[in-house]
């Protein structure tokens, strides 16, 4: 067996791990706007992009037009990355719903910080859960991940730029303040220690090709503009050669597609860590730096002598139903801290269906949750 | 030598945005984990205002693994204004050190604390106001018992532009220096855990 390749050891900040994640997995293209607290991303980008020899990066004059850049790069071909918070998050919503539509691949990290508006810029929060979700017009299907350490940070990254070219769909990787803001001891893998997926292109003649085809996973193969593959792109519901169509069958088809490929998956897509889950009969469910208070107030509870277990999530949309069912077999009582008013807990009800008691604790002061709140929650079963 | 085991060492740095109290966490925190080897979040918290708003550094220092990124309960609080000094003293575990600025922190809420001017330090000895939190990152790098002058001072050359690197390096000698003369040698006494004496 070959000897493992020692990896680099840098102490770093959660937005410095996400571009590191990047270069990692083959991003070739940023455009962006500066906003806390997610400016570090695009300022190590500015520095780090345009040394990877092919490496284009654009401060773009807004958010709206960082999105309308990054769609353009992605159907060019490359592998392409905005990052921002709240407020640009909103303003991005638009051409969001247009990259699902196109189909384009894209990843597009959201810091969160506190709100409405411009709220608490320096703060913490997860506040955008659901605008994450729901956030573009139209019924759409959306895979949105979180990481709540610096190395998931990174990795993360990486994963969210394999869904995007596996499934060819925005990804929307959503991190808080402390995650972002947080210098952590962390390793960078090397070439070949991980997995790195890039978007089918098609293999027939320019002349036999349909952009949006039928195929079996869903995801048509996509040839980068300019390639010689005649290639229409539009907003308006299109037929398989992608021009705008009002026919019932082909509409039908195209938004059953569109969800089918990401829904079918869901076994790839709905990453989760469980910590201690197996017995638990309290378990706490948790994503992003909350998860982090949540895996130390189980410690505790499980040196009290309460069966307590972490259910952390690490994608967020499409719901990691399977994974909560099986804990509700034994759980008696869930336990969901956000920094929200409960955003992420709805869902967790919904899978639930009266089944165990889901206690909330919500945070909006710009604080994190701390590890005695979810503590005492738990000691009251 | 072996690191000192060490289980949630919790330090806090806090004062006024300017005082470079991030660079000083992120420099400490960067010679903890990589020259020492130790598992370290740093996390921070500041006010929207380019200066003058409040500032706040948080380092957590383990052996093991470390969940919860922030600090609860301190073993050192570094307080460089009075607002910071009153805002977490609450948070010191007892047994705890409490480091201050002298003439920032007039009113102490406890006699039983470590102290330097370090701005004048930083201003008259080194001639930059501003190498301040560099003098405070001396100063601890001999009051904590399981950090080595010679790492910390290292990893302060590789973090700083060449520019500044000398007047750093000074501060950062002096600061050293001082806490020694003022402090005591057994400053540290209630944090070291095992019989290696001596960082050399």
């Amino acid at each position: 067996m070959p000897r493992r390749k020692k990896r680099k050891e840098i102490f770093a900040l959660g937005n410095e791990a996400v571009v590191e994640g990047a270069l990692l997995a083959g991003c070739s293209f940023y455009g962006g706007y500066p906003i806390t607290p997610s400016s570090e991303i695009m300022e190590i980008m500015a520095a780090r992009l345009p040394m990877t020899g092919d490496g284009v990066f654009m401060q773009m004059e807004d958010e709206i037009a960082s999105m309308g850049a990054i769609v353009g790069a992605s159907l060019a071909g490359r592998k392409v990355m905005t990052a921002t918070s709240g407020p640009g998050f909103s303003l991005m919503q638009e051409n969001l719903g247009y990259a699902i539509m196109a189909e384009a691949p894209l990843v597009l990290v959201n810091v969160m910080r506190g709100g409405p508006s411009t709220g608490l810029p320096t703060s913490p929060a997860q506040a955008d859960v659901q605008q994450a979700r729901w956030g573009t017009h139209g019924d759409h299907p959306i895979i949105v991940l979180s990481a709540s350490d610096v190395q998931e940070c990174l990795d993360m990254t990486i994963t969210a730029f394999n869904m995007a070219e596996k499934y060819r769909t925005p990804v929307i990787l959503l991190l808080d303040e402390v995650t972002a803001h947080t210098r952590e001891k962390i390793e960078v893998p090397n070439e070949g220690e991980f997995e790195v997926f890039s978007r089918t292109v098609p293999s027939m003649p320019p002349e036999w090709y349909k952009p949006y085809e039928e195929t079996v996973r869903g995801v048509p193969p996509m040839p980068p503009l300019g390639a010689g593959y005649r290639f229409h792109v539009t907003g308006l519901t299109h037929d398989r050669n992608g021009f705008p169509t009002q026919r019932p069958e082909e509409i039908v088809e195209l938004l059953e597609r569109i969800h089918r490929k990401i829904d079918q998956f869901f076994y790839d897509i709905q990453l989760v860590d469980e910590v201690q889950t197996t017995d638990a009969d309290v378990v706490v469910i948790a994503y992003g730096s909350v998860a982090r208070s949540a895996e130390l107030a189980v410690h505790q509870a499980r040196l009290n002598g309460v069966r307590a277990g972490l259910l952390k999530l690490k994608t967020l949309f499409p719901y990691p139903r399977r994974h909560t069912e099986k804990i509700l077999g034994h759980a008696r009582t869930l336990v969901v801290p956000e920094m929200n008013m409960g955003q992420m807990s709805r869902e967790v009800k919904r899978v639930n269906m009266g089944r165990a008691s889901v206690r909330t604790i919500n945070r909006v002061d710009g604080q994190i949750v701390t590890p005695s709140e979810i503590l005492k929650v738990i000691m009251q079963g | 030598m072996k690191p000192q085991e060490l289980d949630r060492f919790e330090i806090r740095f806090s004062g006024l945005g300017g005082q470079g109290i991030i660079t000083l966490g992120k420099i400490m925190g960067q010679g903890l984990a990589l020259g020492h080897g130790y598992n370290v979040t740093q996390t921070q918290s500041y006010g929207p205002e380019a200066r003058g708003g409040s500032s706040k550094c948080d380092l957590v220092i383990s052996s093991g693994r470390i969940s919860y990124p922030k600090a609860e309960s301190l073993d050192l609080l570094v307080a460089l204004s009075q607002e910071a000094c009153n805002a977490y003293y609450p948070y010191l575990k007892p047994g705890g050190a409490l480091v201050i600025e002298t003439e920032l922190v007039g009113q102490q809420p406890t006699n039983r604390f470590l102290g330097l001017p370090f701005t004048a330090l930083a201003r008259d000895k080194v001639g930059v106001a501003q190498a301040m939190n560099t003098v405070v990152l001396g100063a601890l790098s001999f009051l904590l018992p399981f950090v080595q002058q010679a790492i910390m001072r290292k990893t302060l050359e590789t973090v700083l532009p060449a520019k500044i690197r000398a007047v750093n390096v000074k501060a950062f000698n002096l600061g050293h220096r001082l806490a020694k003369k003022e402090w005591g040698d057994d400053a540290g006494e209630v944090w070291r855990v095992e019989e290696g004496f001596g960082d050399d």
